[in-house]
């Protein structure tokens, strides 16, 4: 009876320890290479951050998991191979896209409200606060009071003193 | 008086360039490539992959260039007012398959119609690029010396057909 058992136990042992090879038969594969060259992708990475998407408008290109953008990563990819300078590149999308596709877009008539707009509405509010200062201002000067006026204030400043007091 | 007044028309200018802001939509990126011409393509028809169709060819005559493909839901939207266009003869109307599987795509065409006098195959979305698409479908009017006079993006509708895109065509025609 004890052997049988022993057996049983010994059998399930060796099973179980069977089992844990199971992990080793090769289920993991090599990583996939993110990029075949890392300069590349670098370079592309760092143009791709500063460029909108222009399906999903508020995010990057470099971020962007749109169709899009992977074709314009693709397109910009392949210029980097075929050595193509950075401003030829973002040339080469803003012929294509305008300047919508740029995050950083250029000082020009069409932008200047873009660029300057929050300057000249701060420089607004500037000049009005201190138009508003100094009105104010003019205002706590012009109350002066007489000597009767003051004598007055003083006593029925006294009188809520001895009021409370009581 | 005046301390109610400025708040009140301070709220109003507000209100009204929030108001205009939300009658703008975002989608329509103003396209650079209007007025200028229209990128040149050599593509393989979809109907006879072996035939190459070139930009060139349409010299000489106003067109459309509609981008299309079998996965686009708005492009089926649009589909039928393309078909009544073709029809009606007022325009030739080549279509850019963007991105598609040519069987999938012929499937299609079988089902909804085919407007199109050509229609030719950009895999890989390379001409598309050339075209600026972002949003499929989109259309563009190219006049007889090959440049892009107007681009539509996004289906185009009964109204953008009347107002804009048919009087353009009619008024490029008259075009030497």
């Amino acid at each position: 009876m004890a052997r049988q058992l022993n057996r049983v136990v010994s059998i399930t042992g060796f099973v179980l320890l069977l089992l844990l090879l199971i992990p080793l038969t090769g289920w993991s594969k090599e990583a996939i290479p993110v990029a075949e060259d890392l300069e590349i992708e670098k370079r592309m990475l760092a143009l791709t951050m500063d460029l909108r998407c222009l399906v999903c408008q508020n995010e990057p290109i470099s971020d962007s998991r749109a169709e899009f953008s992977n074709d314009i990563r693709r397109e910009i990819r392949e210029q980097i191979k075929a050595n193509k300078t950075d401003e030829e590149i973002i040339q080469f999308l803003v012929d294509r896209y305008g300047d919508f596709i740029l995050y950083n877009p250029p000082v020009k008539s069409t932008t200047v409200m873009l660029w300057f707009g929050p300057a000249i509405l701060f420089v607004i509010a500037l000049g009005a606060l201190i138009v508003h200062l100094k009105r104010r201002r003019v205002q706590i000067e012009d109350i002066s009071l007489s000597q009767e006026q003051l004598e007055a204030a003083e006593a029925l400043l006294d009188e809520e003193k001895k009021g409370k007091n009581v | 008086m005046m301390r109610y007044l400025i708040p009140l028309f301070a709220f109003m200018i507000l209100a009204a360039f929030l108001l205009v802001g939300l009658s703008l939509n975002p989608r329509q990126v103003p396209s650079p490539l209007i007025d200028k011409p229209a990128p040149k393509f050599q593509l393989n028809q979809l109907h006879e992959p072996d035939k190459i169709m070139s930009s060139d060819e349409n010299l000489g005559k106003v067109w459309m260039l509609n981008v299309w493909a079998s996965w686009c839901v708005a492009c089926r939207d649009e589909h039928p007012l393309l078909v009544q266009l073709a029809k009606s003869g007022i325009v030739p109307i080549y279509g850019l398959n963007y991105k598609d599987e040519r069987n999938t795509a012929l499937q299609w065409l079988k089902r909804f119609g085919d407007p199109y006098a050509i229609s030719i195959i950009d895999s890989d979305g390379k001409v598309g690029i050339d075209y600026g698409v972002y949003g499929v479908p989109e259309t563009y009017v190219i006049d007889k010396k090959g440049i892009i006079r107007h681009k539509q993006i996004g289906p185009v509708t009964v109204d953008s057909l009347e107002k804009t895109i048919i009087p353009l065509i009619k008024e490029l025609q008259q075009q030497v």
